[in-house]
C-alpha cells in the first residue's frame, strides 16, 4: 500500500492501456446524451430511461470517489456521506421547487398554512445562490463536524459511528414536516430548470454532460492530489498517524481539507442527481445508503481512483438488473457480494484486475 | 387536438413498420402488458407484497375468463425496493422499455409523488389502491383507495354519536408524514365546525418506526381524565404493534378510550395478539368479515390462491381494504378497455368515467365521472379477538370522494376534475 | 278486607321483580342499542343477584340470540337458554355490542358485585364505580355505604359516592364530598374539582375554597405519579436499549468486530421465541403461558450457534481489519433478513404476551406499571450479572479478556485463541438472542426488527466506552432516562435528534466514552 493503486496499475499495465480504456469510456459517456437527441425511432436512439439510469449511476460514482478520498487515502471511514449528498440535493431541490411553484409558495408549505418562506429559503429562487448552497451546506457542516472531530482525535470506528449518528439525526430532522423541507415526501414534481423544460431531451443531455464533466473533474483533482505531497501525507496519516505527528506534521489540517472537499463533491453530485431522478427525500440520508456507498468503494478497491467508480457502477448496475430479473434474490446476491469481496478481494475489483495484468 | 390523429397515424405506421421488421413483436402484441409496481423488499415489503400477489391473482382470474379484448394479460412485476427514486426509475422502465398499458402500484404517498411526473410526462396510466391524503388529482392516476372524506370524517362522526361513545375530546396521534398531517388538519377543521375547542384536541406525531409509546400512552391517559376521549390514530405500519401493546398493558381499554385507526387492517393485525384490543376501531371501505356472496367468493379465491402459490403464511391469509381496491381497480380497468375497444390511455380514461363494478364490499362501486376516485361506502369495524373486524356502523350508500377537502383553505378554488399537476 | 287487599298487593309487589327479571335477557336481546343502554343503566341502579350470570355472559361476549330473539348463553359451542329451557331456532348469532354498551355492562356488573360475599370483589367493584357511577346510582351507593361492613370497601364506596355528591343540593354534603376527594390521587377528581372553582357552577364560597385546597392536594399526588411514571419509563427504555446492546458490547466491544449483523441476532432471537410459541401451541397448549421461559435457552443456543458458524466461516478471517468486518457483517445481515423474509414472509408474525406479561399493576391512580416492562427490567439486570460473572469469574471469561487485550501474548501462554474467539462471538450472539426474546414481548417481530435497534446499540456501546460492560449499562440507562425526560418537553422526534447531537458532542469531549480503558498502548 505504499502507492495509490491506480498509479501502480498505470505503471504496471502501461499507461497506454489505461489511457485507451479511459478514452473509450469517456467517448461513450459523451456520445450517450447526444444519441438521446436523435428522434425516438432511430436505431441509435438512447432512451431517457437509459440516460437517467446511467446519469444516476454516474452521480453515485462521484460519491464513491469522494468517499474514497477520505477512506482510501486518509483512512477515515465515513458512514454519513449520504447526508452531504442529500444536502446538495436539497439545495438544488429548493431551487427547482421554487421554479415549479412560480411566484407562490411550494405546495407543501401552503399546505402547512405557512404564509411566507422560512428565512433559510431566502434567495433560493436564484440559481446562483442555490449553487452556492450546494457547496456551502455540506461544506460548512463538514467543516464544523470535522473541526471538532479531528481536534479531539476521533478516528477509526468511533468516527464511523459518529458520522452515522450525524446522518441519522439529519434524516430525522428532515422527516419532520415543520423543518420546512417537505417532510417524508421531500421535493418532487420539478418542471423547469433555468427556464428549460426539465423533461426535454436537450435538458437531459446537458445535465448528463454536466455529470460527466464533474466526474472527470473530480477524477482529475483526485489524481493530482494523489500524486502531490499532500496525497503522500494523507496516505502516511492513514497508515501511521502517530508516527506522522512525530515527524512534525499536524494531521488536523490535512484531514479537515480532504474531509470538506469530499463533502462538497458529494453535495455537487447530489445537486446533479436530483434533477435527473426527479425526487429528493430524507431517505437519501438513511444510514443504509451511506453504508452502501462504503460498499461500492470497498468492492471497487479503496485507495485507488478508478476502483470506486467500478464498484459504484457494478453494484448499481447489478441492482437495476437483479431487482427486475430476480427481485426476491437481490439481497442474497448483494449480501454474498459483500462477504466475498471482503474475504477474497481485500483490494477490490481493481486489485483483481491488477493481479491479472501482472 | 388536431395533432392527435396525426400522432396516432404515425404511431400506427411505425408500429406496422416495426412489426414488419420484427416478427416476434407481433407475438408479444397478442398479450396486453400490465405493470405491477410494488416493493417486494425493504421496509414497505410488509404491506406491498400482498398487493402484488392480489394483482397477480386478479390477472389470472381475468385471463381464465378469456382475457381482455380477446388477449391475455401479461403481468410485468418489478421491485422498486422501497426506494423512492427507484420507483420513478422503474415507472419509466415499465412505460418505455416494457411498454405496459397500465400500472397497478405504489403504497406510500411519497412513492406516488415520485412516479407522478413520469406518468404525466409519458401519458401512462396508474391505479393507486391505498387510502391517502387527497390534495392531488392527476389525469394519469386513478385512485381506488379512500380520500379523507371517505374514511376519516365518517369515523369521527361515529365517535361523536351516542353509540360511538359520544367523545368530547380527541387525541390525534400520527406518524410524522403527509397523510397523518393532512388528515389531522382536515379533522381539526371538522371538529371546530362541530364545536370542539382547541383545548380538547391534542395532536402528537412520532417519527417513523417509533417503538416506545410509554410517554404517549401516559399522556393519552392524562388527557382522557378531562372528559370522554377518543384517540384517532394515523400511526403507520410497524409502530402499531408497540402502540397497541402499550395501550393494553397500561390498562387503557376500548370502553374508556376507544382508538380508531386509519392504517390498521386485517394484514396488520396478523402480527398482533388482538385479545386485549377488542373494541378498538378501524375505519375502512371494506372488511374481510363483510357478509355477501361476492365477498365470500373473493375471500375463498384469495385463500385458495395463497395456498396454491404457497405464499408465506398462506394458512392464515387475509384480505384487506387495499387488496380489495387493487382487485376492483384491475377489474374496472379491464371493463373500461373492453368498452373503449383499445388499451390506449386516453380512450381508457374516458371509458373509465362512470364505470361500475360489484365489489366485495357488497356495494356496486362507481368510478366518478370526473374526479378519478371511486364512490365508496365507509365502514367502522371493531377489532375482534380472532384478528377480524365486525362492522358496527356503515354508510347507507357509497359516498363521493373529495380529493380537495373543503376543510383546507384555498381548496374551494381547485377544479374538481383532473388536470396535470404542473 | 283491607288486609286481604294489602296482602294481594304485597303479593303483586313481590311478584313484580320476578316477573320483570324473568324477561331481562329477552328484553335486552330484543331491544335496540339505545334501549339496551337504558336497560343497563336501570339495572345498574337497582342490582339484582339473579341477573349476575347474564351480565357475566354479556361481559364475556357469550350472549347470542336466535331468529326469534330468544337469548342464549354460549358455552363451549353449546347454547343454553338464559330463561326457561328453549331450544335455539336456527343457529343463534352473538349479540353485537359496542363500546358504550360494554362500558355500561361493566358498570352494571360492578353494581351487582357490590352484593357479592367476597370483600375483594366488592372492593374492586367499588373502585370501578369511582370512575363510572351515574347519578341514577346515588341511592344505591348511599344504601351500600350505610350497610357495608368492610372498612376498605366502605372507604372506596364513599369516594364513589362523593363524586356524585358534588352536585348535591346541600352545601354541607358538597363540602364533605370535596374534602374527601382531596385525599385521592385520581386524575378524574382533578377535573371534577376544577369545574367547582367556577362561581357559576358552585355558588357556595366555602365549598369553592375547599375545592381549591383539595385540588392542590390532588395535583401534588398526580405530580408524584407522573414523575414516578417518567422515571419508570426511562428505566424501561434503558433496559430495552441495554438488552439490545449487551451482545454488541461483547462482539464489538471486546472482539472489535463491527458487527452490523448484531440486529439480526436480535431478530433471530425473536423469531426463535415465535417458533417456541408455535411449538407450545401445537404440542403443549396447557403450558403455553410458559413459552417465553422455554424460549430463552432456545433463542440463546440458536443465535449462539449461528454466531459461531459465522465466526468460523467469515469473521475469523477478518480480525484486525475492523472496518472490513463492517462490510462483511452488513452482507450477512442482508442475507439473514432476506432469508427470514423468504421463510416467514415479509409480514410481522404474532407473538402474544402470556397472561403473566399482560396488563400491569396499578401503583397509584395515575400510574400503571406494565408487567412486561417490569419483567424486562429485571431480566436485563439478570443478563448483565450473568455476563459479568461469565466474563470475570470463569475460565472462558479470563481467556476472552486475555485474547482481547493481547492476542499474541495469550497465544504464547497457550490460550487457544481461535476457540476463544468462536466461543466469545457465540456468547455475544447468544446474549443478543436473549435480548430478542425480550424485544418480542414489547414490539414487532418482523424481518426488519434488528434494523431499528442497530444504531441505538452502537451508540450505547460507543458512549459507554468500548470494552466496558459497566459503561454500556450506564450509557443505556442514561440514554433511556434522558430520552424520556426530553420527550414530553419537545416531542419524540426532536428529542431523539437532540440526544444524537448530545452524543456527538459528548464523544468530542471524551472520545473513549464514559469508561475509558486505561493503557499506554500507541500504534
Amino acid at each position: 500500500m505504499s502507492l495509490p493503486i491506480s498509479i501502480t496499475v498505470a505503471q504496471k499495465a502501461g499507461p497506454k492501456l489505461t489511457a485507451t480504456a479511459l478514452g473509450v469510456v469517456l467517448t461513450v459517456l459523451v456520445a450517450l446524451p447526444l444519441l438521446h437527441l436523435l428522434p425516438a425511432d432511430s436505431a441509435m436512439y438512447v432512451s431517457a430511461y437509459t440516460l437517467t439510469l446511467i446519469g444516476k449511476i454516474l452521480c453515485y460514482c462521484i460519491v464513491a470517489l469522494a468517499l474514497d478520498l477520505v477512506w482510501g487515502y486518509a483512512g477515515l471511514l465515513s458512514l454519513g456521506h449520504g447526508l452531504f449528498f442529500a444536502l446538495g440535493g436539497y439545495a438544488m431541490g429548493m431551487y427547482l421547487i421554487r421554479q415549479s411553484a412560480g411566484d407562490g409558495l411550494p405546495a407543501f408549505m401552503s399546505f402547512l398554512a405557512w404564509t411566507e418562506l422560512p428565512w433559510y429559503w431566502y434567495g433560493t429562487s436564484s440559481f446562483l445562490w442555490a449553487m452556492c448552497l450546494v457547496v456551502l451546506a455540506p461544506g460548512l457542516l463538514a467543516l464544523v463536524f470535522g473541526f471538532f472531530a479531528f481536534r479531539s482525535r476521533i478516528k477509526g470506528v468511533y468516527f464511523s459511528i459518529m458520522t452515522q449518528a450525524l446522518t441519522f439525526a439529519g434524516m430525522l430532522l428532515f422527516f419532520r414536516n415543520e423543518t420546512g423541507f417537505g417532510g417524508n415526501n421531500g421535493f418532487t414534481g420539478f418542471t423547469r430548470i433555468l427556464g428549460f423544460d426539465i423533461t426535454a431531451a436537450g435538458t437531459r443531455a446537458v445535465l448528463f454532460l454536466a455529470t460527466v464533466a464533474l466526474l472527470v473533474g473530480s477524477l482529475y483533482l483526485g489524481f493530482k492530489l494523489a500524486r502531490s505531497k499532500f496525497g503522500r501525507v494523507l496516505t502516511a496519516l492513514r497508515d501511521a498517524e502517530n508516527r506522522l505527528m512525530f515527524c512534525g506534521y499536524d494531521p488536523r489540517g490535512y484531514k479537515l481539507f480532504i474531509w470538506v472537499l469530499s463533502a462538497v463533491l458529494c453535495g455537487l453530485a447530489g445537486a446533479l442527481y436530483v434533477p435527473q431522478v426527479g425526487i429528493i427525500n430524507p431517505s437519501e440520508m438513511s444510514p443504509t445508503n451511506s453504508i452502501e456507498a462504503a460498499v461500492w468503494v470497498a468492492l471497487g478497491g479503496r485507495g485507488s481512483l478508478i476502483g470506486p467508480l467500478l464498484g459504484a457502477g457494478l453494484v448499481n448496475g447489478m441492482k437495476s438488473w437483479f431487482t427486475v430479473a430476480f427481485p426476491e434474490y437481490w439481497l442474497f446476491a448483494l449480501g454474498f457480494l459483500f462477504i466475498v469481496v471482503t474475504l477474497f478481494l481485500p483490494k477490490g475489483v481493481i486489485g483483481l484486475l491488477r493481479r491479472k495484468s501482472s | 387536438m388536431k395533432r392527435r390523429p396525426l400522432l396516432k397515424s404515425t404511431l400506427a405506421a411505425s408500429a406496422l413498420l416495426l412489426s414488419g421488421l420484427f416478427p416476434f413483436t407481433v407475438q408479444a402484441a397478442e398479450t396486453i402488458k400490465v405493470g405491477i409496481l410494488h416493493s417486494l423488499s425493504g421496509t414497505m415489503a410488509i404491506s406491498e407484497t400482498s398487493l402484488k400477489d392480489m394483482a397477480l391473482m386478479t390477472i389470472d382470474e381475468i385471463n381464465a375468463k378469456g382475457g381482455v379484448l380477446g388477449k391475455q394479460l401479461e403481468p410485468v412485476v418489478v421491485d422498486p425496493a422501497s426506494n423512492w427514486p427507484l420507483f420513478a426509475e422503474r415507472a419509466r422502465q415499465l412505460l418505455t422499455q416494457d411498454k405496459v398499458d397500465v400500472t397497478f402500484g405504489c403504497w406510500t404517498s411519497v412513492s406516488r409523488k415520485s412516479v407522478l411526473p413520469v406518468y404525466e410526462e409519458l401519458n401512462g396510466l396508474l391505479f393507486y389502491p391505498v387510502q391517502y391524503e387527497g390534495e392531488e388529482l392527476s389525469p394519469n392516476v386513478f385512485y381506488t383507495g379512500a380520500a379523507p372524506n371517505q374514511q376519516a370524517i365518517p369515523a369521527v362522526e361515529y365517535l361523536m354519536s351516542e353509540d360511538g361513545g359520544a367523545a368530547k375530546r380527541y387525541f390525534l396521534l400520527g406518524t410524522d408524514y403527509v397523510y397523518p398531517r393532512t388528515t389531522n388538519k382536515i379533522l381539526r377543521a371538522f371538529l371546530h365546525s362541530k364545536g370542539v375547542a382547541d383545548k380538547d384536541i391534542e395532536e402528537v406525531y412520532t417519527p417513523f418506526g417509533h417503538s416506545d409509546y410509554q410517554t404517549i400512552v401516559a399522556n393519552i391517559k392524562k388527557f382522557s381524565a378531562g372528559g370522554k376521549t377518543a384517540v384517532i390514530s394515523t400511526v403507520n405500519g410497524d409502530s402499531n404493534v408497540p402502540f397497541y401493546k402499550e395501550l393494553a398493558n397500561q390498562g387503557l381499554e376500548a370502553t374508556d378510550v376507544p382508538v380508531v385507526a386509519f392504517s390498521v387492517g386485517e394484514e396488520e393485525l396478523r402480527g398482533i395478539d388482538t385479545k386485549p384490543l377488542v373494541g378498538h376501531l378501524a375505519a375502512w371501505n371494506y372488511f374481510q368479515s363483510v357478509e355477501n356472496p361476492v365477498n365470500s367468493a373473493f375471500v375463498a379465491k384469495w385463500k385458495a390462491y395463497a395456498k396454491a402459490k404457497s405464499l408465506p403464511g398462506a394458512d392464515k391469509a387475509v384480505t384487506n381494504d387495499p387488496m380489495e381496491a387493487t382487485y376492483v381497480g384491475i377489474n374496472m380497468w379491464a371493463q373500461a378497455v373492453e368498452k373503449a375497444g383499445s388499451t390506449e390511455v386516453d380512450k381508457v380514461r374516458d371509458a373509465l368515467a362512470g364505470q361500475t363494478f360489484a365489489a366485495p364490499s357488497g356495494y356496486t362501486l362507481t368510478m366518478d365521472k370526473t374526479n378519478h376516485h371511486l364512490h365508496k361506502p365507509v365502514m367502522i369495524g371493531e377489532i375482534q379477538d380472532d384478528g377480524q373486524f365486525s362492522v358496527v356502523w356503515e354508510t347507507s350508500s357509497p359516498i363521493r370522494a373529495q380529493p380537495w377537502s373543503p376543510y383546507i383553505e384555498g381548496n374551494d378554488k381547485k377544479p374538481d376534475y383532473a388536470v396535470k399537476s404542473n | 278486607m283491607p288486609t286481604a287487599v294489602c296482602r294481594f298487593f304485597l303479593f303483586l309487589i313481590l311478584l313484580l321483580p320476578l316477573a320483570s327479571h324473568a324477561g331481562d335477557a329477552a328484553d335486552f336481546a330484543a331491544a335496540s342499542p339505545a334501549k339496551q343502554a337504558k336497560l343497563l343503566e336501570s339495572w345498574a341502579a337497582a342490582p339484582d343477584a339473579a341477573r349476575l350470570p347474564l351480565l357475566e355472559a354479556l361481559q364475556q361476549g357469550r350472549v347470542a340470540a336466535d331468529s326469534d330473539k330468544t337469548p342464549f348463553i354460549e358455552n363451549a359451542g353449546r347454547y343454553q337458554a338464559v330463561e326457561g329451557a328453549a331450544e335455539p331456532v336456527g343457529s343463534p348469532r352473538k349479540l353485537r355490542l359496542n363500546n358504550r354498551l360494554r362500558g355500561l355492562i361493566a358498570s352494571a356488573m360492578a353494581s351487582h358485585q357490590l352484593l357479592a360475599d367476597d370483600p375483594a370483589v366488592r372492593l374492586a367493584a367499588a373502585r370501578h364505580l369511582q370512575k363510572s357511577a351515574k347519578p341514577a346510582q346515588l341511592g344505591l351507593l348511599d344504601a351500600r355505604v350505610a350497610s357495608e361492613e368492610n372498612q376498605q370497601v366502605r372507604d372506596a364506596l364513599s369516594l364513589a359516592l362523593a363524586n356524585l355528591q358534588l352536585v348535591d343540593s346541600n352545601p354541607a354534603v358538597r363540602l364533605a364530598a370535596v374534602r374527601l376527594l382531596g385525599e385521592t390521587g385520581d386524575p378524574l377528581a382533578r377535573t371534577r374539582l376544577e369545574t367547582l372553582l367556577d362561581p357559576a357552577v358552585e355558588n357556595d364560597a366555602g365549598v369553592r375554597t375547599a375545592a381549591e385546597t383539595s385540588l392542590a392536594q390532588v395535583k401534588r399526588k398526580l405530580l408524584i405519579g407522573e414523575l414516578l411514571g417518567q422515571a419508570f419509563s426511562g428505566l424501561s427504555l434503558g433496559s430495552i436499549l441495554l438488552l439490545a446492546a449487551l451482545g454488541l458490547a461483547i462482539t464489538f466491544g471486546l472482539l472489535g468486530v463491527i458487527n452490523m449483523a448484531h440486529g439480526e441476532m436480535l431478530m433471530l432471537g425473536a423469531y426463535s421465541t415465535y417458533m417456541v410459541q408455535i411449538a407450545f401451541q401445537k404440542l403443549a397448549p396447557d403450558y403455553l403461558a410458559l413459552y417465553p421461559l422455554a424460549a430463552l435457552p432456545v433463542a440463546f443456543f440458536v443465535t449462539a450457534g449461528v454466531g459461531m458458524a459465522l465466526e468460523r466461516t467469515v469473521i475469523r478471517h477478518l480480525y484486525g481489519r475492523p472496518l472490513e468486518t463492517l462490510l462483511a457483517t452488513w452482507g450477512i445481515s442482508l442475507i439473514l433478513i432476506q432469508l427470514v423474509r423468504v421463510l416467514f414472509g415479509a409480514q410481522n408474525v404474532e407473538v402474544a404476551n402470556p397472561y403473566w406479561l399482560s396488563g400491569g399493576i396499578q401503583v397509584l391512580p395515575n400510574l400503571v406499571l406494565p408487567y412486561n416492562r417490569i419483567v424486562i427490567i429485571g431480566f436485563a439486570l439478570f443478563v448483565v450479572v450473568l455476563t459479568w460473572l461469565l466474563l470475570n469469574k470463569t475460565r472462558l471469561g479470563l481467556n476472552v479478556r486475555a485474547v482481547t487485550q493481547n492476542r499474541n501474548m495469550a497465544a504464547c501462554c497457550g490460550v487457544p485463541t481461535g476457540r476463544v474467539d468462536m466461543l466469545a462471538f457465540g456468547l455475544g450472539s447468544g446474549i443478543a438472542g436473549l435480548g430478542g426474546v425480550a424485544l418480542s414481548q414489547i414490539g414487532n417481530v418482523g424481518p426488519d426488527l434488528g434494523q431499528s435497534y442497530i444504531i441505538d446499540s452502537f451508540l450505547v456501546v460507543v458512549l459507554g466506552g468500548v470494552g466496558q460492560l459497566a459503561g454500556s449499562v450506564l450509557a443505556a440507562f442514561g440514554l433511556g432516562i434522558a430520552n424520556k425526560i426530553l420527550e414530553p418537553q419537545i416531542g419524540a422526534v426532536l428529542g431523539k435528534i437532540l440526544i444524537l447531537a448530545l452524543i456527538i458532542l459528548f464523544i468530542q469531549k471524551r472520545p473513549q466514552g464514559l469508561f475509558a480503558l486505561k493503557g499506554r498502548v500507541i500504534d
